[in-house]
């Protein structure tokens, strides 16, 4: 691995045909490489999902990011698209599959693309990347610290969103869960319950949490940061790829 | 955790966003992860014009101790407000 990259802001075609700005980050100087969705966060299609963005192109994947708040407000600073983003209860899941999946066509088509796409999702993104794994074909996923695949949000908010424990009989790829033990959103009986869950599916996962981590311990620019959970929690991920898209 | 706990309320005032003053006519309050205070949630305001897009917007990201101690201010400064003023 030699880390060379190319990084760029790219038109996509998402959910319903539609043309949403993404972001690119593909290895140089590589004759084949594995594809990533790379579902951010609540907070957006931000510096810091950039940067994780180039993290896994340096690592030897092309890595794609599209912005699930561009049709929300386009042209938007990320902070000022989710706040918009926000006001509307988030990112309907029919668009976000429709968006993931348009990512993952673009990575399968790119020069030196081994076929093989995997997502990764944090936060919100974490939810979102379990439903992408349940909704379309793919190689492998990454759930760090999702809330809502297990549990109903409280009532009276507007998030529009529900539990999707019950699609785990549809995940067409192994699944890794990164989890903070001091977590509420997922809780730890929430993530001692969907391993359940899959067990009883027959579906291959490996979930790990981390004592003295809660939410958003990978966010390097917040104080929810904890360096110990974040560095062996990248070294799960380059393992779990390594098994299931590299090459 | 992403809440999305919000209220929204319809406000008139002005504010000061990244392009200058503009008419305010929507705010919302929410608690959630911050964009910017070093804290892992805090209550935070947007004073917002949607009919002027995303941008026209201002933002504030407040501690709750903070944000309790600006709503206490708030309705102190009304309160004692001569009579007929507010």
């Amino acid at each position: 691995m030699h880390e060379a990259l190319i990084a760029e802001t790219i038109s996509i075609t998402g959910h319903g045909g539609n043309e949403i700005e993404a972001y690119l980050a593909r290895p140089l100087g590589q004759d084949s490489f594995g594809g990533v969705v790379v579902i951010h966060h609540m907070p957006g299609y931000d510096g810091g999902t950039k940067e994780i963005t180039r993290k896994f192109a340096a690592h030897g994947y092309a890595a794609l990011m599209p912005n699930l708040y561009h049709r929300d407000a386009p042209g938007a600073s990320p902070d000022d698209a989710a706040a918009t983003a926000r006001a509307k209860g988030g990112v309907p899941d029919e668009r976000l599959v429709g968006d993931v999946g348009g990512a993952a066509d673009h990575l399968r088509a790119l020069d030196g693309s081994n076929g093989k796409v995997g997502v990764i999702g944090y936060c919100s993104g974490g939810r979102q990347s379990f439903l992408a794994a349940a909704s379309l074909p793919l190689d492998a996923a990454v759930d760090c610290y999702g809330a809502f695949v297990v549990g109903t949000p409280p009532e009276g908010i507007p998030l529009k969103v529900g539990p999707i424990a019950h699609l785990a009989p549809d995940l067409s790829c192994p699944l890794l869960g990164l989890f903070g033990a001091e977590d509420q959103h997922p809780s730890p009986d929430q993530v001692d319950e969907l391993d359940k869950i899959l067990t009883e599916a027959g579906k291959p996962h490996e979930f790990h949490s981390y004592q003295g981590a809660g939410h958003a311990f990978f966010s390097v620019d917040r104080p929810a940061y904890r360096v110990e959970a974040a560095n062996d929690g990248w070294q799960k991920i380059w393992d779990f790829y390594g098994r299931y898209l590299a090459g | 955790m992403c809440t999305y706990l919000t209220e929204k309320i319809e406000v008139a005032g002005s504010g000061k966003g990244s392009s200058g003053w503009f008419s305010l006519t929507d705010a919302t309050v929410y608690l959630d992860h911050p964009q910017h205070a070093p804290a892992e949630h805090t209550l935070n305001i947007d004073f917002l014009n949607p009919a002027q897009g995303p941008s026209a917007r201002v933002a504030v990201e407040l501690t709750a101790e903070s944000a309790r101690a600006l709503a206490r201010a708030i309705e102190a400064t009304l309160q004692s407000a001569p009579p007929g003023l507010v």
